[in-house]
């Protein structure tokens, strides 16, 4: 099958690649361990669920923050891994779905059997003010002197243009916020398991105005990670797999906005249902990158759920609750899980596959067939310049 | 509307001194052409020469077309402030015990959109201008100000910041017997300093200028001879801990070469009043000065030399003056990097031919002491680094850009 997309190029799709062993490990505040020791604690796990064993893995695609002077080739020999296609995706919350793209093409060619697609991060006490100011060259010069905030203070000033343009309110993000909380509290991992009330989120201490405490994520360590390989292999392994409908990833889009309003989805949001066959409407659930819920409200018009600026009134209809209406990071988001680094972008793509499988680890969604995952990530200057999307379907 | 400032209190000695502490300063190399056009009070963006795209942050290709022929040059500095926020928490120690902090996206008439701390006055919506400074750890940063002045504007502590403003701050004028340091004393004292300390080398030799001298407002003559390492050290026990800014004004000016000079003493003498004066003086006021940088209103902030345009590019009419003044140049550079860490600014000050005895047979333009007193002050109080003041010293910073050779065999003329 062939689609010939608004570019004019032909996409090829998926066939007879799956997505199976879902893992997550458990994330803690701060880790005294290294990001290797999370790496491989997630391969372990991978290939236990898996039935394989670690020589097995002859593909992987590695994002990690906090490797040090390790790419993923020194990762090989410090986990005793001989692959024979080897993939560093360091474009943070995007890394997931790019790692994705890339796995499965490599399983679909024929270059690797078995890729593990792994993220993981440790977060120490002082790893995230470093991480802060020798984050990009644009950062070092351009961003970090100016108040040191962090990404806080770049996403208060995209919020805060948001909602100057469109009229969005606190409270429709807090909704956001608290939808998610609710979700998080059937997850055993869950950095913040504790109800959160709208009038909480509101009252909540101000960070970099407009955003306060709820809206931003907590950093943390964790691992995720999962195997691409194709259908009939993970049929013989007996494992529940989910296929890939379609895929987009952007950088640097619409660089002559002022101020980013939009993200990449929206550069290729026709290409993205048109490759899957099927439309907005059909998503059973939607596990979107949410280090801040503006950009959750951005993925909601960019990837085509509602009209650009119309966010507002998207959130005013829906529950996003598990067991509610729109379903949306469902286990919580980062939002309430908290942001294991890199792992943050693979968080919806492990409890997606679970749900499409029904495995979830929390609440299920009921009858799922059809999940979007997206991704966005690296706020170089002023503004996120990755993102990324897939359309998931349960095998069968 | 700025609050004005509050003259300080005497201060409690018993009170901890706050230490100084200056934003990350790291920078890579291309953003350094910012650092140069803020040393000298210019607001430039790289240009791209092939496509004239503005753009930022600096690069080192145009991302409109790729070419690397992107320099720094100046531009309009207006814009419109499209967005801004209070940053509350922050991860970094110096903002961490300034916060709330203000930054904000401006959208530049030129083009780029820049992200940049705010002076209290502007508002978000409003057309502002951007400024270039020096932050207190000397790197470059962006500033948006109100589009026009502002009552009390330069008393913003976000921007007092970036200044080196004498307004209620005690200054050392280092040598009170020249034009010089007697206009300097004047200048200080009616841009607002608390205290002007006017150093006199044998206080009971009487000078020309002292009775005016001494009715200048808030001066107090003090002993100080820069040649004297026991004068230096007894000045600084009795007054270094409570001086913000220091102005060398030591000069010794003697018309000549090298070659047909008998012996090195005049030479050794001007070494002595230019290089090892400042030496001396680096040592004696230096380490009290690092040390009070975050030190309240009035904290250290400024070091000053002036400096002749010559320490740049020899002139072999004045040539053995000349390389004392390039020995005392060279020296600055040093200071600047020692007091960095404090957050205390070395600025020097380039001038051309002073309209004093000393170069009574220089033909103009000369440079009165009243105009280099008053360059002084402003530069202090945009937070200058490197300062050029007459149109000698500026013809010569041109002609040194553009060719040092042609510049060199034409100064020996």
């Amino acid at each position: 099958m062939s689609l010939t997309p608004s570019n004019g190029s032909a996409r090829r799709a998926y066939d007879g690649v799956v997505m199976c062993a879902p893992v997550t490990i458990p994330y803690v505040r701060y880790s005294t361990d290294t990001a290797h020791w999370w790496i491989g604690r997630a391969l372990h796990q991978l290939t236990g669920t898996a039935g394989i064993r670690p020589r097995d893995i002859d593909g992987l695609v590695l994002s990690s923050f906090t490797t040090g002077a390790d790419s993923a080739v020194g990762m090989t020999q410090h986990l005793g891994l001989s692959p024979r296609w080897l993939d560093h995706v360091p474009m943070g919350g995007a890394s997931g779905i790019i790692g994705l793209r890339r796995a499965a093409r490599a399983v679909q060619n024929g270059d690797a059997q078995f890729v593990a697609v792994v993220a993981g991060d440790t977060n120490h006490v002082d790893s995230f003010r470093k991480t802060l100011s020798s984050f990009s060259r644009f950062a070092q010069d351009a961003v970090y002197p100016y108040g040191s905030g962090g990404a806080n203070a770049s996403f208060a000033l995209i919020t805060r243009n948001y909602m100057n343009m469109f009229g969005a309110k606190r409270e429709d993000f807090g909704k956001l916020c608290v939808a998610q909380r609710d979700n998080a509290l059937s997850i055993p991992f869950a950095m913040m398991k504790k109800k959160l009330t709208l009038e909480e989120y509101m009252k909540a201490r101000p960070i970099s105005d407009p955003l306060h405490l709820f809206d931003c994520v907590m950093p943390c360590a964790g691992a995720e990670a999962f195997l691409v390989c194709r259908e009939d292999v993970a049929k013989s392994l007996g494992l529940p797999a989910v296929r890939v409908l379609s895929t987009i990833e952007r950088h640097n889009s619409f660089p002559d906005d002022p101020i980013q309003y939009r993200g990449g989805w929206a550069m290729d949001v026709e290409e993205f249902w048109q490759m899957a066959g099927v439309k907005a409407d059909d998503v059973d659930l939607l596990e979107t990158y949410d280090d801040y819920p503006v950009i959750v409200t951005l993925q909601f018009e960019d990837l085509g759920f509602c009209k650009k600026g119309e966010g507002k009134d998207f959130i005013r209809q829906h529950t996003f609750t598990t067991d509610g209406t729109f379903p949306h990071n469902t286990s919580g988001g980062q939002l309430s899980t908290g942001q294991a680094g890199a792992a943050g972008g693979h968080l919806g793509i492990t409890e997606a596959i679970r749900q499409l499988t029904g495995q979830p680890i929390g609440k299920p969604v009921q009858d799922a067939k059809i999940a979007v995952v997206s991704g966005f990530g690296m706020i170089n200057y002023d503004r996120g310049l990755s993102s990324g999307a897939a359309v998931l379907a349960r095998a069968s | 509307m700025t609050e004005p400032l509050k003259r300080p209190k005497r201060k409690d000695p018993l009170k901890r001194t706050q230490q100084p502490l200056y934003p990350q300063s790291v920078r890579s190399r291309t953003a350094h052409g910012l650092t140069k056009a803020a040393a000298e009070g210019r607001f430039e963006l790289q240009t791209c020469d092939d496509c004239s795209t503005v753009f930022y942050p600096p690069r080192d290709a145009c991302p409109n077309c790729l070419s690397d022929r992107v320099p720094f040059r100046p531009v309009d500095d207006n814009g419109k402030l499209i967005a801004d926020t209070t940053i509350r928490t922050s991860t970094d120690p110096y903002f961490r015990e300034r916060t709330p902090w203000r930054v904000g996206l401006t959208k530049l008439d030129a083009g780029p959109v820049i992200l940049s701390h705010l002076h209290g006055d502007v508002l978000e919506g409003q057309r502002v201008r951007l400024a270039l400074k020096l932050d207190k750890g000397g790197a470059p940063v962006m500033i948006a100000l109100p589009e026009k002045d502002t009552p009390n504007m330069a008393d913003d502590p976000h921007l007092r910041e970036m200044t080196c403003d004498p307004k209620f701050r005690r200054v050392l004028i280092t040598d009170g017997r020249t034009p010089v340091g007697q206009a300097m004393a004047k200048a200080f004292s009616d841009a607002g300093a608390n205290i002007v300390f006017v150093g006199i080398a044998d206080p009971w030799k009487p000078f020309p200028g002292q009775d005016e001298l001494k009715k200048i407002e808030r001066v107090e003559i003090v002993a100080l001879d820069v040649t004297d390492s026991e004068s230096v050290t007894e000045q600084a026990e009795q007054n270094g801990g409570r001086i913000d800014i220091v102005i060398n004004t030591a000069e010794h000016i003697r018309a000549g070469g090298i070659m047909q000079r008998h012996g090195v003493t005049v030479a050794r003498e001007e070494m002595d009043v230019r290089y090892f004066g400042l030496m001396r003086l680096a040592q004696a006021f230096g380490p009290a000065m690092r040390g009070r940088g975050a030190d309240g209103v009035n904290s250290a902030t400024a070091f000053v030399n002036l400096l002749s345009v010559h320490a740049l590019m020899n002139w072999p009419q004045y040539g053995a003056y000349s390389a004392a003044e390039a020995a005392s140049l060279s020296a600055a550079q040093c200071l600047r990097a020692e007091l960095r860490s404090g957050g205390v600014r070395v600025m020097n000050v380039f001038f051309g031919p002073l309209d004093t005895e000393w170069f009574q047979t220089v033909p103009p333009p000369k440079v009165t002491p009243a105009a280099l007193a008053k360059a002084v002050v402003q530069a202090l109080q945009h937070g200058l680094e490197d300062v050029f003041v007459g149109d000698i010293a500026e013809d010569i910073r041109a002609r040194l850009a553009a060719n040092p050779k042609a510049l060199e065999r034409e100064l020996a003329g």
